[in-house]
């Protein structure tokens, strides 16, 4: 497969998976701002960008963080690259570079996406901000489940898995990181109603909260979250997952081209340690601390991919 | 007032080739029709099918308007059409050696060697080089137009890299889909096998230096091209890469495609990008669509590049006129097709006649294509003759001109019914070891009623080509 | 006579590059005021790959360096022994023939200035001392100033500022030739000037082509034909498509070119 196929099958996946976490955002951030507000911690809609990797961005073009901009810069900014219809539009567009690599019901998916954004764009304002990321998430589900439905279980389909597993863990460690900064400033809430309502939204706008109470039961607690959202294996969106996930798709690669890469042995190196972990282990480094680390070796290990198979370069 | 050659109804009658047909519009109820009509386009709009003939830019997501009622050849019909075309393309291909060697026809005095030479689409680039089995032009698109039951006339050839070919093969498709009793009915002669075609002329002129079974790529500007639908649909039916030049590097003597599994290397590039953007070491240097140090692999004989670089001398206008010269020439033969009788505005007696004339003839560009910087004179008002005029006095050596051809027409789908609007044909001929045509073509319709000109962007559709089974 | 070439071209990358293409016209032509006694290109770290004669007679070379690499020599030593033949070049084989060379180039369009320079030759009784003529008005009209013009001065502009340097001179006599319907083209090659090292050492010049006799060379920079102190390597329509190097390298930062040049007589 031409390198440049690959990369655009890979960034197909980072882009949905990153629409939807820019969906997800904007669910936690209104959420939150509907709590009552305590004296002392920081602006939500701040940290929330700033979790994001969106701050700079954000406050180079509008500056001070307001609701509605926000909404506006993580929905519709076709400035910024991460927001929903940039995101939306890049998926698509790299879509009809390999449109023969897809099947027919992947492009539509794609393509229906695409086209129902544009008439959002043309009645923006309209809508309520939950039938928006409503609306996010069935599409990026409907692409997804053409693409787990309908294509070859070819190399193409691990390139286009390793895009998915790398940005949602990825994702799933920034969103946990939006309650550092919420609670950053005041250690006495932890283990509060406060701090458990908020861990509550943040496992609701994962779509996890049901599942969270089936596997645990009782008590919000941080290291209940911290075990399901990191080291829980039946957590789709846990960062274990994410990694499992990679290790499998890396190394069908290594099967079908009968040849191994770094790549390889970063991701198992990556899996390995998860697997040895434990929530105090976590919680001992500091969670901010760790997630932080788990974002910077996701993305080097991004780097080793892209320097394994996407970037021709390879000899 | 001219009469138009009908291919459906002489005389009050249906004419054999059509007789398949009767039956079919009679029966057809205008819901109906219009039923079909709006479930053709939304399938083209599905599929994603968008069209732009080279050079006439315009909107790249635009769908081509498609007209349902077929346009239909006998056997007999088809297979002098094919004879001349081949002959044509042989003749062209024989040309395009000649001029990059020994120029027999030039010092034979049969074609001005200022017209060859100093042409713009003359590559000094591949002076002195024949590539494998002689073959410049690996798809000669020859356009055709009809006026009587035997007279057909040759518009102008497509030497370089003709486009449109994804429309023959969708519009067949959609007939097929939508119309089977049609084709269980008459004998149709089958056209998707072309890619298939495509894929093994291309193979057969891999490098001397290629001992494996050939690699093929097709190469594409990218996916802003208007005609990218049409790059990624050959791609995906010959089953090869389509790459871009940023996916191709030179290193030593070959040229390798950059995959995830390492370099592999790359024997027959089949590009739809001009000349000028082949290479930065050897044309523009400030190209970035193509291959640097690819015109040394391929004079080296290391990958063959289809169509050749320099094969749009032959295509030029103002060569055209010589294309029966060189049938004779390189052949022997007495060319079967017509060429248009053709007056160059460069020569004295000619622009005299021309000027003396403007309301009988159609004037062309020389390098223009596409149906723009064109005057129909039959259709112009005085006004637009005299603009014309003008131009054509400021800068004769540019027009050529030529009768008012009257153009056959078959019967179409209009918002009243069914009325005859005018057509052409493309059809695509294949050269490499052997010369193939598959039996049909493109057939482009003017949809605007009394309109001569067929290009999409003045209003043209297409139309599914039938060759009947003997 | 015997000449010996040292000539080396280098190229720095501030940022290394991920890997580098040149084709090369650096082959002494085949024709019988030139002999080659031996010849030698190398590309330090680099590949050659395909190489072939072109219509125009020259033999071209195509290289490859794989990145990243910063720094790529370009060496070129030999011997060849020359002859004089007072410019006319005699005994090469081409394929391209001379109306090829009729057409213009950016380069090489003739302005109102270069096609009254061209009625030297279409006023002329005899062309060849027309083009001699148009030559020595050409060395008169473009003063020889090193760094008053750039690798992208036309023809036209060099003329009107009345400065240049030996690529200048050749393409206003190339301009102004075909002007008077004459085929001319740019000429690459060494000039033994002196002795010492020099970048001057790399030449060019023009040759214009005229029926009965065929390509002579014409050296406006110098006022000459070249005679036994050159050497050719190649042609082309103008100074871009002569290039004795034509390159590029992908990725990375600015590069930077140095050049030395020594052509010396070889004692016999």
């Amino acid at each position: 497969m031409l390198s440049r196929t690959a990369d655009n099958l890979y960034w197909i996946a980072r882009y949905m998976e990153r629409a939807e976490t820019a969906a997800r955002l904007l669910e936690v951030g209104a959420r939150i701002s509907l709590l009552p507000t305590v004296g002392g911690y920081r602006n939500d809609w701040d940290s929330l960008l700033r979790a994001s990797g969106n701050a700079t961005g954000y406050a180079a073009k509008y500056g001070a963080p307001a609701q509605a901009q926000i909404e506006s810069y993580l929905f519709f900014d076709r400035d910024n690259p991460n927001s929903v219809a940039s995101c939306l539009t890049s998926a698509r567009e790299s879509g009809r570079i390999v449109r023969t690599a897809l099947t027919t019901q992947v492009w539509d998916a794609l393509n229906t996406a695409f086209q129902e954004l544009r008439q959002i764009e043309s009645a923006r304002g309209v809508q309520e901000l939950s039938r928006l990321t409503d609306w996010v998430m069935r599409h990026t589900a409907m692409v997804r489940g053409a693409i787990d439905a309908t294509l070859l279980r070819n190399d193409g389909y691990n390139f286009l898995n390793l895009g998915y597993y790398l940005e949602r863990g990825d994702s799933t460690a920034r969103l946990m990181d939006v309650k550092y900064y919420v609670l950053l400033p005041r250690a006495d809430y932890v283990g509060s109603g406060l701090d458990n309502d908020q861990w509550s939204m943040l496992l609701r706008a994962m779509s996890a909260h049901r599942a969270f109470h089936w596997a645990y039961g009782g008590e919000i607690t941080s290291a209940k979250i911290a075990d399901f959202l990191i080291l829980n294996p039946q957590c789709p969106r846990s960062l274990i997952t994410c990694v499992a996930g990679m290790n499998n798709h890396i190394g069908r690669l290594a099967k079908h081209y009968g040849q191994t890469t770094p790549a390889q042995a970063a991701a198992a190196r990556m899996l390995s340690e998860l697997e040895r972990l434990t929530a105090d282990a976590i919680f001992d480094e500091g969670l901010h601390e760790f997630l932080s680390r788990f974002i910077r070796e996701t993305a080097g290990l991004g780097g080793v991919i892209h320097d394994s198979y996407l970037s021709g370069d390879m000899h | 007032m001219t009469t138009y050659f009908n291919e459906m109804f002489q005389d009050g009658r249906v004419r054999a080739p059509y007789a398949g047909l009767e039956g079919w519009t009679n029966d057809m109820p205008a819901d109906r029709r219009l039923a079909k009509q709006a479930e053709a386009e939304a399938l083209f709009r599905r599929i994603g099918i968008t069209f732009a003939v080279y050079g006439e830019g315009g909107d790249p997501d635009r769908l081509i308007p498609f007209d349902m009622f077929p346009r239909v050849f006998t056997g007999a019909e088809w297979a002098r059409l094919e004879k001349g075309i081949k002959q044509r393309a042989r003749a062209l291909n024989a040309f395009l050696v000649d001029v990059y060697g020994r120029g027999e026809i030039v010092r034979a005095g049969l074609i001005p060697a200022r017209l060859v030479y100093q042409n713009e689409a003359y590559e000094q680039a591949v002076s002195g080089f024949t590539p494998p089995k002689g073959v410049y032009s690996h798809i000669v698109g020859v356009d055709i137009v009809r006026t009587g039951p035997t007279d057909f006339y040759v518009l102008e050839d497509n030497c370089r890299t003709p486009s449109g070919v994804s429309y023959m093969l969708e519009s067949r498709e959609m007939m097929m889909r939508m119309f089977p009793d049609l084709f269980r009915e008459n004998r149709i002669e089958p056209v998707d096998n072309y890619p298939e075609k495509l894929r093994r002329t291309l193979a057969s002129v891999a490098p001397l230096k290629c001992e494996k079974d050939p690699t093929v790529v097709i190469l594409t500007p990218g996916h802003f091209n208007s005609a990218y639908y049409e790059h990624s649909f050959l791609a995906d039916l010959m089953g090869v890469e389509l790459v871009e030049g940023q996916d191709l590097f030179v290193d030593g003597a070959f040229v390798y495609m950059r995959t995830t599994q390492g370099p592999k290397r790359v024997d027959v590039i089949y590009r739809r990008i001009d000349d000028a953007f082949i290479d930065p070491l050897c044309f523009r240097p400030d190209s970035m669509l193509g291959v640097p140090g690819l015109m040394d692999v391929y004079r080296s004989g290391g990958v063959s590049i289809c169509s050749a670089p320099g094969a749009g001398v032959a295509d030029d206008k103002a060569v055209y006129t010589y294309v029966p010269e060189m049938v004779r020439f390189y052949l022997g033969e007495e060319p079967i097709l017509k060429n248009v009788p053709t007056w160059k505005c460069a020569q004295n007696d000619d622009l005299k006649y021309v000027t003396e004339n403007l309301a009988e003839l159609v004037v062309k560009e020389v390098h223009g294509s596409g149906g723009y910087g064109m005057l129909v004179g039959p259709k112009s008002t005085k006004a637009e003759i005299e603009e014309f005029r003008a131009r054509i006095m400021a800068d004769p050596s540019n027009y050529i001109a030529q009768p008012t051809l009257a153009l056959s027409t078959t019967p179409t789908f209009v918002e009243e019914g069914i009325a005859p609007r005018h057509v052409d044909l493309r059809p695509y001929c294949l050269v490499g070891e052997r010369i193939e045509l598959v039996p049909g073509g493109l057939t482009r319709v003017a949809l605007r009623e009394g309109s001569l000109v067929v290009n999409s962007s003045q209003g043209g559709g297409v139309k599914d080509t039938w060759v009947l089974a003997e | 006579m015997l000449l010996t070439v040292d000539h080396v071209t280098r190229y720095r990358y501030d940022h290394p590059v991920r890997g580098v293409v040149q084709s090369h016209r650096l082959m002494p032509s085949r024709f019988d005021g030139q002999k080659v006694i031996d010849w030698q290109v190398t590309v330090a770290g680099g590949v050659a790959g395909g190489a072939f004669r072109d219509g125009a007679g020259d033999w071209v070379q195509g290289w490859t360096v794989a990145g990243p690499v910063s720094e790529i020599e370009v060496r070129v030593t030999g011997t060849v022994e020359t002859t004089d033949l007072a410019g006319v070049l005699k005994g090469h084989r081409e394929t391209a023939p001379p109306e090829a060379y009729l057409r213009a180039t950016a380069a090489t369009e003739a302005d109102a200035a270069l096609v009254e320079l061209s009625e030297l030759v279409t006023g002329a009784e005899n062309v060849l001392a027309g083009c001699h003529a148009l030559a020595a008005a050409i060395s008169e009209a473009i003063a020889y100033v090193p760094g008053s013009t750039t690798a992208d001065t036309t023809a036209a502009q060099a003329l009107a500022q009345g400065e240049g340097v030996c690529q200048d001179h050749a393409h206003a006599l190339i301009a102004a030739a075909r002007a008077a319907g004459l085929p001319a083209r740019y000429v690459s090659g060494y000039l033994q000037a002196g002795t010492g090292v020099s970048d001057e050492a790399a030449h060019a010049w023009a040759e214009l082509y005229v029926a009965g006799i065929g390509w002579i060379g014409f050296d406006p920079a110098n006022r000459c034909c070249p005679d036994a102190r050159y050497i050719r390597l190649g042609s082309g329509l103008d100074a871009e498509t002569a290039a004795p190097i034509r390159g590029t390298s992908r990725g990375g930062g600015a590069e930077s070119l140095a050049v030395t040049v020594a052509v010396q007589m070889q004692e016999q």
